[in-house]
């Protein structure tokens, strides 16, 4: 592999190829977006009802999370493909991609969401309580924000596992930016080495914008409280 | 305004009130006062449903409050401050006051902040509006939550213990804006050890002891000639 990547003229070749290396890419671009959004909202809702009084709501969230979460995602979307067809369930390996990954993740999504529910303390129900907010309010507009900085963290962490369980999709040639990469790589100069380097490469500029983002939203909102200070000093100030 | 009738509370196998007939009318202020664990704050949250008592019945402006009107009840007469003021942590000052007027009374956002800023003139923190609530000392945060109880313009407001989880020094800020708010045609029901404002303010008092009003009465009742054995000696251990 060292030898391959010093190279030239594999590099060559692959970016000849580049343009199906775009494709790809966008289509893991696309299973990510899509099942991200899913995951958010499964995690949310699931999140939700573990929390809830009504013991079926918390059952059926128990169920869900502990079958995503103790059975391999590669059985769950082998399943999918294989099996659903004999019940003329066929669906594109790219759709398969976005449900799978999506239910998958939510299952760890509703984890962080149920935990970071526990931690609000029990004054904060009661004051929405008392103020006539119906439970779902109190959830959207007091509770689940204030979830924020403490469950981004975990949350971050599913994302990125999320962008890169979507390699997943390989196993079931979905087009993806792995399975391009493989192709590639298994081609008649068998150039895996570049081919991995720049797939690679790609998960990174995916991965690590997403991290960076949310280092810095959360030590934004660690700091909100100490910036209305600072800006009240700057206030008293101005009045003396 | 408020009418308990043989209202029963057991937490497990702790029963906390037993058989509390209790009446207030339209702008009475009542005191209750009591050793802890007399069942005072059980019967404060009673009458908002924070706790649905075991048995019994309680009304809110003639209507009987049940498990499935309680939202609906409480946002249209009952406001609460508590001791632990419950400011929600994430928003401002102001958005903290506009948050119900505008979600659940559907006050055009300009009107709740115009509300807002009177009543935090009221209080005498109009110059917090725009802080978070963190960086307010305890009484400022208690200030701010009686003026988010105003906010609601309820005809009650449920004090419980407002003053007992402040710093010595900062009470009487809360105290003086009871008073000021005592005034007005607002019917409060205060559960306290402040013996000076429960002298100064109420119309009546109430003594309770294990789950049960023990003695009822005018401040002056109260404050020179108790008639309960028990009334007395809780009385002379708290007035020293």
């Amino acid at each position: 592999m060292i030898q391959q990547i010093m190279e030239p003229w594999r590099w060559q070749m692959l970016f000849a190829e580049w343009p199906k290396f775009l494709k790809a890419f966008g289509i893991t671009l696309e299973i990510s977006v899509l099942a991200l959004a899913l995951a958010l909202v499964l995690g949310v809702i699931f999140g939700l009802m573990s929390t809830s009084h009504n013991p079926l709501l918390r059952i059926i969230a128990r169920v869900y999370v502990e079958f995503f979460q103790n059975t391999p995602l590669a059985i769950q979307v082998f399943f999918v493909f294989y099996a659903l067809p004999y019940a003329s369930i066929v669906l594109s390996q790219v759709t398969i991609g976005i449900l799978c990954v999506g239910i998958y993740t939510g299952a760890y999504m509703s984890e962080a969401v149920r935990a970071g529910i526990g931690s609000i303390p029990k004054g904060q129900f009661e004051a929405a309580a008392s103020q006539g907010f119906t439970y779902i309010q109190t959830m959207m507009l007091i509770v689940l924000p204030q979830t924020i900085k403490i469950i981004l963290p975990p949350m971050v962490n599913q994302m990125v596992n999320l962008i890169k369980n979507t390699s997943i999709v390989t196993m079931i040639a979905g087009g993806d930016l792995m399975y391009r990469a493989n192709a590639y790589a298994t081609n008649d100069v068998m150039s895996y080495g570049p081919s991995y380097l720049l797939c690679g490469a790609l998960y990174f500029v995916l991965c690590f914008p997403l991290t960076t983002w949310a280092r810095r939203y959360e030590a934004r909102l660690k700091n909100r409280d100490v910036i209305t200070n600072t800006k009240k000093d700057k206030v008293e100030e101005v009045a003396a | 305004m408020i009418k308990l009738v043989n209202v029963n509370k057991s937490f497990g196998s702790l029963h906390v009130l037993k058989d509390v007939n209790l009446e207030v009318a339209e702008g009475e202020k009542l005191v209750i006062i009591g050793p802890s664990g007399s069942g005072k704050s059980t019967t404060v949250r009673c009458m908002n449903f924070l706790e649905e008592p075991t048995s019994g019945e309680v009304y809110i402006d003639g209507v009987k409050l049940t498990h499935k009107n309680k939202t609906e009840v409480v946002r249209n007469s009952t406001a609460m401050v508590f001791q632990q003021f419950n400011l929600y942590p994430h928003m401002t000052v102001l958005e903290n006051l506009t948050l119900a007027p505008i979600k659940l009374q559907k006050v055009p956002k300009h009107e709740a902040e115009e509300l807002a800023f009177k009543y935090l003139d009221i209080v005498g923190l109009r110059e917090k509006a725009s802080v978070y609530p963190s960086t307010l000392s305890g009484g400022q945060q208690q200030r701010v939550a009686i003026a988010r109880a105003l906010c609601s313009r309820a005809k009650i407001i449920l004090f419980d213990e407002p003053t007992s989880a402040l710093d010595p020094e900062t009470v009487q800020e809360v105290l003086d804006v009871m008073i000021k708010l005592s005034q007005e045609n607002i019917t409060m029901v205060v559960v306290t050890h402040e013996m000076g404002f429960a002298r100064q303010v109420a119309d009546r008092v109430i003594f309770m002891d294990d789950g049960r009003i023990l003695e009822e009465g005018s401040p002056e009742h109260f404050f020179e000639n108790p008639t309960e054995e028990r009334t007395k000696a809780f009385l002379s251990k708290i007035l020293k």
